[in-house]
């Protein structure tokens, strides 16, 4: 049976006919609409690689289906960075070295953004670790993610402060 | 494949050479955006999804698949079994030379092991295939499988690791043994353990006629293509893999396993594109795992502390039908003076898949042993920790009795033991507190590997326009090649690093070897040095020889590249560009070729190891049992450090892996059916980022002229060993319990309260 | 994944008619469905997509000071909700312990009480297990088994449930919401999961087409705001289920504890509340002393399944920490680390 779904996909609208329900949000994204930024580490919700924010929220895009998921707004990694110009997170994982291979590295940085938008971290290191372990690094690269969201956070609270003055 | 876009530092500042710079990530930008390429990414027009099913069994043999029942799934195109697939020009069985493992490519119904692949369904979409590979609901006949250290008769493999002798003996460690006033005899157990890097592995392939494209993750191109060739009878030069990126390695994408192999088997099966991408449950099983150890060590020391003999026994296993021997007990070979020194293993055949390299092979498993008996030893002389190691430093390398190439251990001691505040350390165990209430433990250990040099081959041309092209088929599955090779490239032809174009990760470039054994940017980067030097040669001998040139008459030895000019050695201010110098010679380009490859001259004189010490702070709940690292300090010398930025990145992940090894990592095996009742990151755990406190890494000067040109040891696996008995160490220290079962578990420390 | 019918409900009532037939299951946020559907551990021919529905979102408070949450409403919103934080601070807590932020961000109230049980041999479906396929036996029984049930076990099962979130919830008197093809029940959340005699496969007191549409907590459980802690011990410092947990409640008043619940996680089939243990310290002094034996009566019932003894122990000294805690008082704000025996709050270690 074929089900017509709509989903505003990095600020596009995208309207699309899906015949098989069982396609997740990951491999929509992945293998129907070839956002490859995203990506799978485990399929099960067990290592954050595929975090996108769904209507703003961070959840694991392994574990939703697109057909359930009619009408939300998605940003994924291809969407973060304007034009150039990088999202701050993303140019401080540069910075700090937040990253080895890098496959971990779109999930780590839709998650870094979920969690400043959730702001219940702050600028504690130790909030963040805990808020960032959905998030599983093999090559190891947590103290650089630790230092770069801390750097991001901190020009974020700077910059809100000056447009709020 | 289009150009990698890759960019430098926004605004690096580099003073002289481009080696040494703690540049950012060159790729870092296709990293942070998503547009990095890994294999998995690619999709080709009328591609078709491939999906492994495996075993539930881990002995015996399959009877049935209900190839109808998958068939009859709407999108399921083909299902490929041992009865209907395409012929390979050998048998995958045939072990063509020591870097080949006999794989399963559906030669035979036969099952060795659980999740060993027995079908391969291909559909239209992923999901049909995947659904596929549920209907074909196989159906087995079972034989009791092999299971454990202990599942059969032991017997002693020819070598362990890659060649290494099975023993080493040095001294009458019976007779050091019984002279000892102290002994301790004590035995440790290691799990099974599974790379699991985060990028599964992968391959998008394609056939045209009898030409072969590829997207795979690989730490090896040139063997993928060579192993490759040899299985389907094709000439290398029809082949083509691109490996841009590889999302984490350690090990497992070093040689070619079967399930690679079964995708481009099913892409000539129905002569279309096909994508096959492991499930991570699936990784547990045919593209290898470190295997366990039983280990006994045996250490006697005099009143003093000296070490009178160090014996050093490892039991390991390898599959039923190859050979990968983990060579624990080498881990024994280098670090203390003893003057009697035995290290021997033996093995046991088990229904697993073969085991292999995994991140610091034999080092990592060893030095959780022999670091936690060190420990134990200092303990039962009543010495500190970092005196008992100091009292037995190895002036030069025990069984061998060669010097070292270079050894900055007492300064990594030192400053790491500084940096720590070791000096405040209570001899006693169970004597620390936090503000809490929670115990606090400190805990060392030696880091050591070896500096190892494998062959590779470069390409550097210099182009009319005055810059620079460096070929080498290297890769970066994190480490940084991107970056650090780039940085040796730019410095071998006299260039700053953005006017080098630098290519790498694909197989028509020129072999880089292996990107294994810590050494591949030793290796590579010798023979970029050495390409580096033969073209600037080149260059000079043009200009040199040419009256016009104001460099003529200098000869080669008086010339030096620098920032895209040749200058006299001996009047700086006489000199050309390198534009000018082809310019007027009227060529486009010169080319050159170098080598990188061990030195045996210097390998027969010299020990080559890089060296540290790891010192690390656990805190343990009294009552509750739980444990957490609360800092580490590691202090390195691994020769010279190409960009301090990424030897940082790379030691603190060692160590992050070290603490794994101690606390997290263990595939629990059902010991009726062989079957891997962890096989997902849910609960095989590797730990998160509330599991790792601030690191802290120093490393240690180190000027090493043996090891090879640029004095390179390599900080890729290092990281693990030290840390892993450091962190059991302090465990110890903490609780007085010391745990010889790794990972160290809550039930371990709820003896006492 | 096996092939499924989507439906998508506009009312309860669609809902339930559609979920009523053999074969069907509600999808809500689906992350634990979804998990059990790609393992081929659940295999449904048809998924009742319930999170369109209106309605079921809210979480309000009720004339009668009950707070009611709607079964939709995601982990995270409810544990961040200040208001609802503050008044019952350890089921915050256990919730922030939970899964990731991720998982919280999409799981749902309702799926977090239905989720199933981790036991590795229920997960994988080349083993036996009785509660994935009746009467087939449980390969748990003589398997790896260090982290199954100490309580309520049965020789058919010894899984234990996972939830961090039911543990508190149990200890709170709270109630579930459900509607059926007979119309709207309730029940207490301590009868919502079934033990496993000898039906493990009947896991819950839920009929075909049942659906929960919102958990409440009663009035007298803001009573214990400023005494009240879930303690959860792992073998990571985050995103793993619990070893053994423990909520613990304290309404204390002229330094006596007037009231204490007490429940146990990660211990049995079903989020396990110590009404013994609770009435050890009816009326004394909140001390060391009672606190132990609080903690012994709470698992004078237990008995290994297998390879895990340790557990027995390790129950008691977590009741006995969590009590601790909780007398000590709520902290202003959630720790770091959220229910760990890291957490910078704690303070409360004797041995």
């Amino acid at each position: 049976m074929n089900h017509s779904i709509s989903l505003t996909v990095n600020g596009a609208r995208r309207d699309f006919v899906l015949d098989d329900p069982r396609v997740t949000l990951l491999d929509l994204l992945r293998e129907r609409l070839h956002l490859t930024g995203t990506k799978k580490g485990c399929d099960r919700g067990q290592c954050g690689a595929c975090t996108i924010l769904v209507d703003g929220k961070r959840i694991n895009s392994c574990l939703a289906l697109a057909v359930s998921h009619d009408g939300a707004d998605i940003l994924t990694i291809e969407g973060v960075a304007r034009g150039d110009q990088l999202h701050p997170v993303q140019a401080a994982f540069i910075a700090h070295d937040g990253f080895q291979c890098g496959f971990c590295t779109p999930g780590q940085i839709m998650s870094a953004i979920g969690m400043m938008q959730e702001a219940q971290a702050g600028s504690d290191p130790e909030r963040i670790r805990e808020c960032m372990s959905g998030n599983l690094c093999r090559c190891g690269a947590y103290a650089g993610i630790v230092d770069a969201v801390l750097d991001a956070q901190g020009q974020m609270d700077e910059s809100n402060q000056r447009r709020s003055a | 494949m289009p150009e990698l876009n890759l960019t430098s530092a926004p605004a690096h500042i580099r003073h002289g050479s481009n080696i040494g710079q703690p540049l950012t990530r060159r790729d870092g930008v296709l990293k942070v955006t998503g547009q990095a390429t890994y294999a998995a990414d690619n999709h080709l027009p009328g591609m078709l999804f491939a999906v492994i099913a495996v075993s539930s069994i881990a002995h015996g043999r399959v009877v049935s698949l209900d190839v109808t029942a998958a068939k009859r799934h709407p999108g399921v195109v083909d299902v490929m079994t041992p009865d209907h697939k395409p012929q390979l020009a050998i048998d995958p069985e045939i072990k063509t030379n020591p870097f080949v493992f006999r794989m399963e490519a559906l030669q035979s119904n036969e099952v060795r092991y659980a999740n060993q692949p027995i079908a391969v369904v291909i559909a239209e979409t992923l999901e049909a295939a995947t659904e596929g590979a549920v209907l074909l609901a196989p159906r087995y006949e079972s034989l009791p499988p092999l299971v454990g250290l202990d599942a059969g008769e032991s017997f002693v493999p020819p070598v362990v690791g890659v060649g290494n002798p099975t023993e080493n003996h040095l001294g009458d460690v019976e007779a050091g043994l019984a002279s000892a006033e102290k002994q301790i005899d004590a035995t440790y157990e290691t799990p099974p353990q599974y790379h699991n890097a985060m990028e599964p592995h992968a391959i998008v392939v394609q056939w045209d006629g009898d030409r072969l494209s590829v997207d795979m993750p690989t730490q090896g191109l040139v063997l993928s293509l060579a192993r490759i060739a040899e299985l389907f009878g094709i000439a290398h030069d029809k082949i083509h893999i691109r490996s841009p990126f590889l999302g984490g390695g350690f090990g497992s994408k070093g040689l070619m396993g079967g399930p690679p192999v079964l995708g481009i088997m099913a892409a000539k099966l129905v002569g279309r594109p096909i994508k096959l991408v492991l499930r991570r449950e699936q990784m547990y099983g045919p593209v290898g795992h470190r295997a366990p150890t039983r280990q006994r060590l045996r250490i006697g020391a005099d009143g003093e502390g000296r070490l009178t003999a160090l014996d050093h026994h490892a039991r390991t296993v390898s599959s039923t039908f190859d050979d990968f021997y983990e060579p624990a007990a080498d881990a024994s070979h280098t670090l203390y003076a003893a003057p009697a020194i035995r290290t021997s293993h033996d093995a046991v055949r088990v229904n697993t898949g073969t085991p292999l390299f995994m991140r610091a092979p034999g080092e990592a498993t060893g030095s959780i042993a022999l670091e936690s008996a060190i420990d134990e030893m200092a303990w039962a002389c009543g010495m500190d920790p970092l005196a008992f190691r100091l009292k037995n430093y190895a002036e030069v390398e025990p069984i061998s009795g060669k010097p070292f190439s270079s050894k900055a251990l007492r300064a990594c001691y030192e400053q790491g033991a500084a940096r720590f505040g070791w000096a405040k350390r209570s001899l006693q165990a169970r004597q620390m507190r936090d503000d809490a209430g929670l115990l606090v433990g400190w805990g060392m250990g030696t880091a050591t590997f070896p500096a190892l040099m494998f062959q590779a081959e470069a390409r550097a041309a210099i182009r009319r326009d005055g810059t620079g092209v460096m070929e080498i088929g290297a890769h970066d599955m994190g480490q940084g090649a991107w970056t650090a090779l780039a940085q040796i490239a730019a410095d071998a032809v006299g260039l700053d690093i953005d006017r080098v174009t630098f290519k790498a990760g694909t197989s028509d470039l020129p072999d880089a070897g292996i990107a294994g054994g810590s050494a591949h940017t030793a290796t590579a980067g010798a023979a970029i040095h050495s390409a580096g030097a033969a073209v600037i040669a080149k260059l000079a001998d043009l200009a040199t020889g040419d009256e016009r040139s104001p460099l003529f008459g200098a000869g080669n030895a008086g010339v030096i590249a620098r920032d895209g000019r040749l200058i006299r050695r001996d009047d700086e201010s006489r000199g050309e560009s390198y534009a000018e110098i082809l310019a007027r010679a009227g060529v486009a380009e010169v080319e050159a070729r170098g080598t990188g490859a061990p030195n045996p001259a210097a390998m027969e004189e010299y020990a080559m190891h890089a060296h540290g010490a790891v010192f690390a702070e656990v805190k343990v709940d009294p009552e509750l049992g739980q444990i957490r690292v609360s800092r580490m300090v590691g202090a390195f010398a691994a020769g010279r450090i190409v960009n301090p930025r990424m030897v940082q990145s790379q030691l603190f992940g060692g160590m992050i892996w070290g603490m794994s090894f101690a606390l997290h990592e263990e595939a629990i095996t059902d010991r009726r059916t062989g079957r891997i009742m962890n096989a997902n990151l849910g609960e095989y755990h590797v730990p998160v980022n509330a599991d790792v406190p601030p690191l802290d890494v120093i490393t240690v000067d180190e000027h090493d002229p043996h090891v090879n040109a640029l004095g390179i040891k390599g900080v890729g696996e290092i990281g693990i060993t030290g840390s892993a008995g450091a962190v059991a160490n302090a465990v110890w220290h903490a609780t007085g319990v010391r745990v010889r079962r790794f990972p160290i578990r809550i039930e371990d420390l709820l003896t006492q309260s | 994944m096996k092939q499924f019918d989507y439906v998508r409900p506009a009312t309860v009532a669609e809902a339930v008619a559609a979920a009523v037939q053999p074969g069907a299951a509600y999808l809500a946020a689906g992350t634990n469905l979804l998990d059990l559907m790609k393992g081929g551990v659940s295999r449904p021919d048809r998924l009742v997509d319930v999170t369109h529905l209106d309605g079921l979102d809210a979480i309000e408070t009720l004339a009668d000071g009950s707070l009611r949450i709607g079964a939709l409403v995601s982990n995270a919103d409810l544990a961040h909700d200040p208001v609802f934080a503050r008044s019952y601070p350890a089921v915050a807590e256990a919730l922030l312990s939970g899964a990731s932020a991720q998982l919280r961000n999409a799981a749902t109230v309702g799926g977090n009480l239905l989720q199933r049980t981790r036991c590795a041999y229920f997960y994988d479906t080349a083993s036996r297990c009785n509660k994935r396929e009746a009467g087939s036996g449980c390969d748990a029984r003589d398997g790896e088994n260090r982290g199954h049930a100490v309580l309520g076990w049965s020789d058919s099962c010894i899984a234990t449930h996972p939830s961090d979130f039911c543990v508190p919830l149990v200890a709170l008197d709270a109630v579930v919401e459900i509607e059926g093809k007979s119309g709207r029940r309730e029940i207490a959340l301590d009868e919502l999961h079934c033990l496993p005699g000898n039906s493990p496969e009947r896991e819950s007191a839920l009929e075909p087409g049942d659906i929960v549409v919102a958990v409440r907590l009663p009035p007298a459980a803001r009573g214990f705001a400023a005494h009240a802690r879930y303690l959860k011990v792992r073998d990571r410092t985050s995103y793993a289920f619990a070893v053994v947990s423990a909520a613990a409640a304290l309404r204390i008043e002229n330094g006596k504890v007037a009231e204490a619940r007490i429940a146990l996680g990660g211990v049995a089939a079903k989020p396990w509340r110590v009404r013994a243990a609770e009435d050890v310290l009816r009326g004394v002094a909140p001390t060391a002393d009672a606190f132990q034996e609080a903690a012994w009566r709470a698992l004078t019932d237990a008995k290994p399944s297998g390879d895990n003894a340790f557990k027995i122990e390790l129950a008691r000294r977590i009741v006995m920490r969590a009590l601790t805690l909780a007398a000590a008082g709520t902290p202003a704000r959630l720790p770091a680390l959220p229910a760990s025996p890291f957490a910078a709050t704690s303070g409360a270690i004797h041995a």
